[in-house]
C-alpha cells in the first residue's frame, strides 16, 4: 500500500483543474452554480473518487473537466496542455486520450447499432484500420471485458445491464485512452454485477496504466476502488484526502455525517454504532446560503461560517478540508 | 407446483447415492448464451405490427388499393375517357360495374384512374413535405440558440396562413391549375408540422447519453446526426408521413371539389365527387364510389399509422 | 407471546406470457408473516421479489400475468386470490398497502399531496372532507414533514425526493393497514435521506405495530431493520431466517456471495471483490434443478439434476441446498473466511 502511494507521489499530474466553474441559467436572473470554483489535481495512474449526494455537481464537474460541457470559467490542463485552447487535430487527440463511461447502461448505447458498430465507432475516428483489423480488435476488446466475441452482432436491447456496461467499457477502451471518467458506472447494476464490473475496471487499470475519475454516490464502492477521494457539496469540494484518511478520520462535518449514514451489512454493528443524524434536505443549488454552504445543516456552525466561505486548505499531510472549524483547530 | 420443480419427497431424500455429492464447481463462462432469438429493430417492429390485427387489415386494404389503381383501369375493358353517348348515367350493372357518368364513361375505370392521381398526390406530397421538414427541423435543432428561435418563428407564421389562400395565390400567379401547381401549394406549408416534430425529437436525442458518448469519442457533428440522430428519428417520421397522407388526399379532394384542383381530362377522386355532386339526387352512385374510396384510404392510412406508431416505439416493447 | 400469522403464502407461482414464451418469474414461493413483524425479501433484479410482493395485492394484470393454480395467499383469514373486485378494492389500502421505489412517478403530479392522502381516507374510512384533511395533517406530522398545515397543499414537484417518499409513507399508513409492503423504498434516495427514511419507518413500525415486507437488494438497509430475511434467486427462496442467522450464520452459497460482494469499509482497497461469475438464468427456460447450480462454487452432480429440499437448521432458519444433505461434504462459508 505504501509502495502505491510512493509511486503515485512521484508521478506527474495528468490533469490539473484550477477554479473550475460551470453555471447554468435558471430563468429570470438566477444562476445555478453546478460547479463552483473547484480545484484539484489528478496524478497519472491514480483513481480519484468523487462522492456527494444528488445536486452536488459531481457529474457536471466530471463532464466539464473533459470538455463535454464548456466551462464557464477556470482552467483545465491535461497532459500539460490547456484544453480551452485546443483545436482541430489537438482537440481530436485530447478526445482520444480522455474517455467516459456512463451511468445508464440502457441509454448509453445507440439502440440502432450492433455492438460491433458501437465499439468500432471510435476506432473509425482515430485509427485507420482495415475491416478485418477492426473486427479482430472488436473481438479482442469484447474478450477483455469478459464477453464472448459472438456479441458483436447483437443489439443493445438483447443484453443485460451488466453486459451493456461492459460494452460501454469496451467502447471507451477502443481508442486507447489515458484517462477515463467513470460517471456512476455501477449505480444501475445489481450488487453481484457491480462487483464484476469493479473488478474489471481495476484489472484494466493495472493492465493499461489508466487514470480514473470515479464518480459515484456509493460510498463503500468508492472507498474500495479509489486512491484518493473528494467530497462535494452543492458545487464545492469540501474535503479531499486519501481513501483511508477520509473514511477513518473524516474532518468535515458533512463527510462525517455522510460516512455515518452508510448502511453496514452487520446487524450487531448497526445496532451499536453511533450515528450522526443530518437534519433537513439538501438546499437547492440555485440559491445557496451565503458563506459556507453547509452552514444551515451543520451542528458546529459559527458566526464566521455565515460571512465567509471557507477555502480548501491542507490541514494534515495530503488531507484538505474547507471548514472554518477545522482550520481553526489546526492553528 | 412442487412436483413440477422436481423436489424429492422425504423418503427419497435418504436414497440419493453418495457419488452425487462430489463437488464439481462452476461452469465455464467464456460466453453467456442468450436464450432468446436474435431480433433486430425492424424485425421486432414487424412482429409487433403483425400482432395488431386492425393495422394488418388496414395494410391489406391499402395494398389492394394500390394494386387496383394500377390494373383497375384495364380490367373492365373500357378506357376511362371513352365516351359512349348511348350509355349515359347508367346505374351499376353487369357491363359497367360502377355505372357510368353523364358522358357515358365507365365509372369503374374512372374511379381507379382517378385513384392514381389522388394517391400519387397524397404520397408524394407527404414524402416531399417530410423531407423538407426533416432537413429544416434537423438544422434548427442542431444549431439551437438564436438560429433555432428564428427558424421556429418562421414555421409558426407559415402555419397560421390558411393553405387555401396560398393555393389560390399560386394558381393565380402561375396561371395554371395542373397537378404540379397543386402539389406545390399543398407542400408549401405542409412541411411545418414535421419540422416541429423532428426538431423536438432531435433536441431530446441530443441529450441522450449515447450521443454524448459519440461526442466524447470525437465523432464529427455531421456523423453524429447521420449515424445516431436520424436513424432514431426515422420511426417517428414514418408514422408522421403515414398520418399526413390522408390529409393530403383530403386536401386535394377538397380543392378539386371546389374547382381549384384537377381539371379535365385529368381526374381525381375529388374531381369525380365534384362532378357527381350536381346529379346527386338522381344518380347517387356516381358520388358514392369516389367518396367511398377517399374514406377507405384515409381510414386505412390512419389505422396503419396507429399500428406503426405502437410497433416502432421501443418503450412499448413487452 | 406467540404472535399469530397475519399473512400466509403457500406455493405461489406467477408467470408472464411474452412473445418469446412463458417467463416463470416466481416458482413455488411460500412464507408467513406475523403481526407486527418485518420480513425482508432480498435478492437481485429478476429474482422475483417484486413480483411476489405485488402479487399479494394482485397488482399484476391478467392475461399478461398469471397466478398459477395451487398458489394460496391467505391474509387475516381471507383468501386473497378469491376476492371479487369490490372486496379487493376494500382490501387494498385498508388492510395491505404499498409504497413504491420511485417517489417521482408514484405520486400524481396534478393533485396536491393532501388530496392524495385524503383520497384513501375517504374511500376506506368514509370520512368527510374536513375530517380527512385533519387526519391527513396528522399523518404528515407523523412522518416529520415540517409545517404540515402548509405543506398539505403543495404539489409533488414542489417537494424533494425524500419528502415525497415520506408523503408516500403517509398515504400508505393513513388507514392503519395491517401490512405495509415497501418495494425498494430508498433505492432512489441519497444515503443521508435513506438513513432518515429508514429511521422513520422504524419509528412508525413500533408506533403502529404494522407488519412490513421490505423488498430490497441492499443488505445494509436490511441489517438494522428486518426481523427475518428471505433470500431469493431466480424466482425461488433459497434461504430464510432471522437477521442474525442470515448475516452471521448463513448456509447458502448465494447468500455468501451476496454478503461478499459488498465491499467492507475495513478491508484493503483494490483487493479483488468476490464476484459471482455469469448471470442469473433466463426464467423462460425450465429449471428442474437448483437454479444456482451453474454459478455455484460447490456445485455437485445432484445439484444439476434435482431441486433441493428445504431443510430446517433451526425453527426459523431454513435453507434449500444440497449441501445440507448428510452425504454432502462440509464446507465453510467463504464469507466467514473473509470476515476473519
Amino acid at each position: 500500500m505504501d509502495q502505491v502511494i510512493e509511486t503515485l507521489k512521484n508521478a506527474d499530474n495528468i490533469l490539473e483543474v484550477t477554479d473550475l466553474c460551470k453555471f447554468f441559467k435558471a430563468g429570470r436572473k438566477q444562476t445555478l452554480k453546478a460547479v463552483d470554483h473547484v480545484s484539484v489535481s489528478i496524478r497519472r495512474g491514480e483513481t480519484l473518487g468523487l462522492v456527494g449526494e444528488s445536486g452536488c455537481g459531481k457529474t457536471t464537474c466530471g463532464r466539464t473537466m473533459i470538455k463535454l460541457y464548456e466551462p464557464t470559467s477556470g482552467k483545465v490542463v491535461f497532459d500539460g496542455k490547456d484544453i480551452s485552447t485546443l483545436k482541430g487535430k489537438d482537440l481530436l487527440e485530447f478526445k482520444k486520450n480522455v474517455q467516459v463511461i456512463f451511468q445508464d447502461p440502457y441509454a448509453s448505447l445507440d439502440p440502432r447499432m450492433t455492438i460491433g458498430e458501437i465499439i468500432s465507432e471510435g476506432m473509425d475516428v482515430h485509427f485507420h484500420l482495415s475491416e478485418q483489423e477492426k473486427n479482430d480488435r472488436v473481438a479482442d476488446l469484447l474478450n477483455k471485458v469478459g464477453l464472448s466475441a459472438e456479441y458483436a452482432n447483437r443489439f443493445a436491447h438483447e443484453l443485460s445491464g451488466g453486459q451493456r456496461q461492459r460494452v460501454g467499457i469496451a467502447r471507451a477502451l477502443a481508442v486507447e485512452p489515458k484517462f477515463i471518467v467513470c460517471d456512476e458506472p455501477i449505480s444501475a447494476l445489481d450488487v453481484s454485477i457491480q462487483a464484476q464490473v469493479v473488478n474489471l475496471l481495476i484489472k484494466l487499470q493495472k493492465e493499461f496504466g489508466l487514470t480514473y475519475l470515479f464518480i459515484s454516490h456509493d460510498l463503500s464502492m468508492v472507498k474500495h476502488i479509489s486512491d484518493r477521494v473528494g467530497v462535494m457539496y452543492l458545487g464545492s469540494m469540501v474535503e479531499l484526502a486519501s481513501n483511508y484518511d477520509l473514511y477513518d478520520k473524516p474532518l468535515h462535518p458533512y463527510t462525517q455525517a455522510l460516512i455515518s449514514a452508510i448502511p453496514m451489512a452487520d446487524p450487531d454493528g448497526e445496532a451499536t454504532r453511533e450515528r450522526i443524524k443530518l437534519e433537513g434536505e439538501v438546499p437547492s443549488p440555485i440559491n445557496p446560503p451565503p458563506g459556507c454552504k453547509f452552514r444551515p445543516r451543520c451542528r458546529f456552525a459559527m458566526p464566521i461560517c455565515e460571512k465567509e466561505a471557507p477555502q480548501l486548505l491542507e490541514v494534515e499531510p495530503n488531507h484538505f478540508v474547507a471548514c472554518h472549524l477545522c482550520h481553526q483547530k489546526n492553528q | 407446483m412442487a412436483t413440477e420443480q422436481n423436489i424429492p419427497s422425504a423418503a427419497e431424500w435418504e436414497d440419493i447415492p453418495a457419488e452425487k455429492f462430489q463437488i464439481i464447481g462452476t461452469d465455464d463462462f467464456s460466453g453467456d448464451i442468450i436464450a432468446r432469438p436474435k431480433v433486430g429493430y425492424w424485425a421486432d417492429a414487424w412482429r409487433r405490427l403483425r400482432e395488431n390485427k386492425i393495422a394488418l387489415v388496414a395494410l391489406f386494404i391499402l395494398l389492394l388499393m394500390i394494386v387496383m389503381v394500377i390494373v383497375g383501369p384495364y380490367i373492365s375493358g373500357y378506357a376511362f375517357e371513352e365516351i359512349d353517348t348511348e350509355a349515359i348515367n347508367q346505374t351499376p350493372n353487369a357491363e359497367h360495374w360502377f355505372g357510368t357518368d353523364s358522358l357515358g364513361r365507365d365509372l369503374f375505370s374512372r374511379v381507379w384512374q382517378a385513384g392514381r392521381v389522388s394517391l400519387a398526390i397524397g404520397v408524394v406530397g407527404a414524402v416531399v413535405a417530410s423531407v423538407v421538414g426533416c432537413i429544416y427541423g434537423g438544422i434548427a435543432s442542431y444549431f439551437g440558440g438564436i438560429v433555432d428561435d428564428i427558424m421556429m418563428r418562421i414555421v409558426e407564421v407559415l402555419l397560421s396562413i390558411p393553405y387555401l389562400i396560398i393555393v389560390i395565390l399560386i394558381s393565380v400567379v402561375t396561371d395554371s391549375k395542373s397537378i404540379g401547381t397543386m402539389m406545390l401549394a399543398l407542400t408549401l406549408t405542409g412541411w411545418c408540422g414535421i419540422a416541429r416534430l423532428v426538431r423536438g425529437q432531435m433536441l431530446q436525442l441530443k441529450s441522450q447519453e449515447y450521443v454524448l458518448a459519440a461526442n466524447a469519442l470525437g465523432v464529427s457533428p455531421m456523423k453524429i446526426i447521420m449515424r445516431h440522430m436520424i436513424p432514431n428519428t426515422i420511426g417517428i417520421i414514418i408514422v408522421a408521413i403515414t398520418f399526413d397522407i390522408p390529409g393530403y388526399i383530403f386536401s386535394e379532394a377538397f380543392l378539386s371539389y371546389i374547382g381549384l384542383g384537377i381539371q379535365p381530362p385529368d381526374t381525381s377522386w375529388g374531381a369525380l365527387a365534384s362532378a357527381a355532386q350536381q346529379n346527386f339526387m338522381f344518380y347517387p352512385y356516381q358520388l358514392f364510389f369516389p367518396s367511398l374510396m377517399i374514406a377507405l384510404t384515409m381510414l386505412s392510412f390512419t389505422l396503419l399509422g396507429d399500428g406503426l406508431r405502437d410497433a416502432l416505439d421501443p418503450k412499448l416493447r413487452k | 407471546m406467540e404472535k399469530e400469522n397475519i399473512l400466509e403464502v403457500k406455493d405461489l407461482s406467477v408467470s408472464f406470457n411474452t412473445y418469446a414464451g412463458e417467463v416463470k418469474a416466481v416458482r413455488g414461493v411460500s412464507f408467513e408473516l406475523k403481526r407486527g413483524e418485518t420480513l425482508a425479501f432480498v435478492g437481485e433484479s429478476g429474482c422475483g421479489k417484486t413480483v411476489t410482493a405485488k402479487s399479494i395485492l394482485r397488482l399484476h394484470k391478467a392475461p399478461f400475468a398469471v397466478i398459477k393454480e395451487g398458489s394460496q395467499i391467505i391474509c387475516d383469514g381471507k383468501d386473497v386470490l378469491a376476492l371479487n373486485k369490490k372486496e379487493l378494492c376494500k382490501f387494498r389500502g385498508d388492510e395491505v398497502s404499498m409504497i413504491f421505489q420511485d417517489p417521482m412517478t408514484s405520486l400524481n403530479p396534478t393533485m396536491t399531496v393532501g388530496k392524495q392522502i385524503m383520497e384513501s381516507l375517504r374511500i376506506h374510512k368514509g370520512l368527510n372532507k374536513k375530517e380527512a384533511r385533519e387526519e391527513a395533517i396528522k399523518m404528515l406530522k407523523m412522518v416529520n414533514i415540517p409545517s404540515a398545515e402548509k405543506r398539505i397543499d403543495s404539489y409533488p414537484h414542489e417537494m424533494s425526493g425524500g419528502m415525497r417518499q415520506r408523503v408516500m409513507i403517509a398515504m400508505a399508513l393513513a388507514c392503519s393497514p395491517n401490512i405495509l409492503i415497501a418495494d425498494e423504498p430508498t433505492t432512489a434516495l441519497d444515503v443521508t435521506i435513506q438513513a432518515q427514511i429508514m429511521d422513520l419507518m422504524r419509528e412508525l413500525k413500533e408506533k403502529m405495530n404494522t407488519a412490513i415486507i421490505l423488498v430490497t437488494h441492499d443488505l445494509g438497509v436490511v441489517a438494522n431493520f428486518a426481523d427475518r430475511i428471505q433470500v431469493m434467486y431466480a424466482g425461488q427462496v433459497v434461504e430464510r431466517g432471522t437477521a442474525r442467522e442470515i448475516f452471521y450464520d448463513s448456509k447458502h452459497p448465494y447468500t455468501w456471495a451476496l454478503l461478499s460482494s459488498v465491499p467492507k469499509l475495513a478491508k484493503e482497497a483494490k483487493q479483488e471483490l468476490y464476484a459471482l461469475k455469469g448471470t442469473p438464468p433466463d426464467l423462460i427456460l425450465p429449471l428442474n434443478c437448483c437454479p444456482f447450480a451453474s454459478r455455484c462454487e460447490y456445485c455437485m452432480p445432484i445439484c444439476k439434476e434435482r431441486n433441493p429440499f428445504e431443510t430446517a437448521i433451526t425453527d426459523t432458519h431454513k435453507v434449500s441446498c444440497w449441501l445440507q444433505h448428510p452425504n454432502a461434504p462440509k464446507v465453510k462459508s467463504f464469507y466467514d473466511r473473509e470476515v476473519q
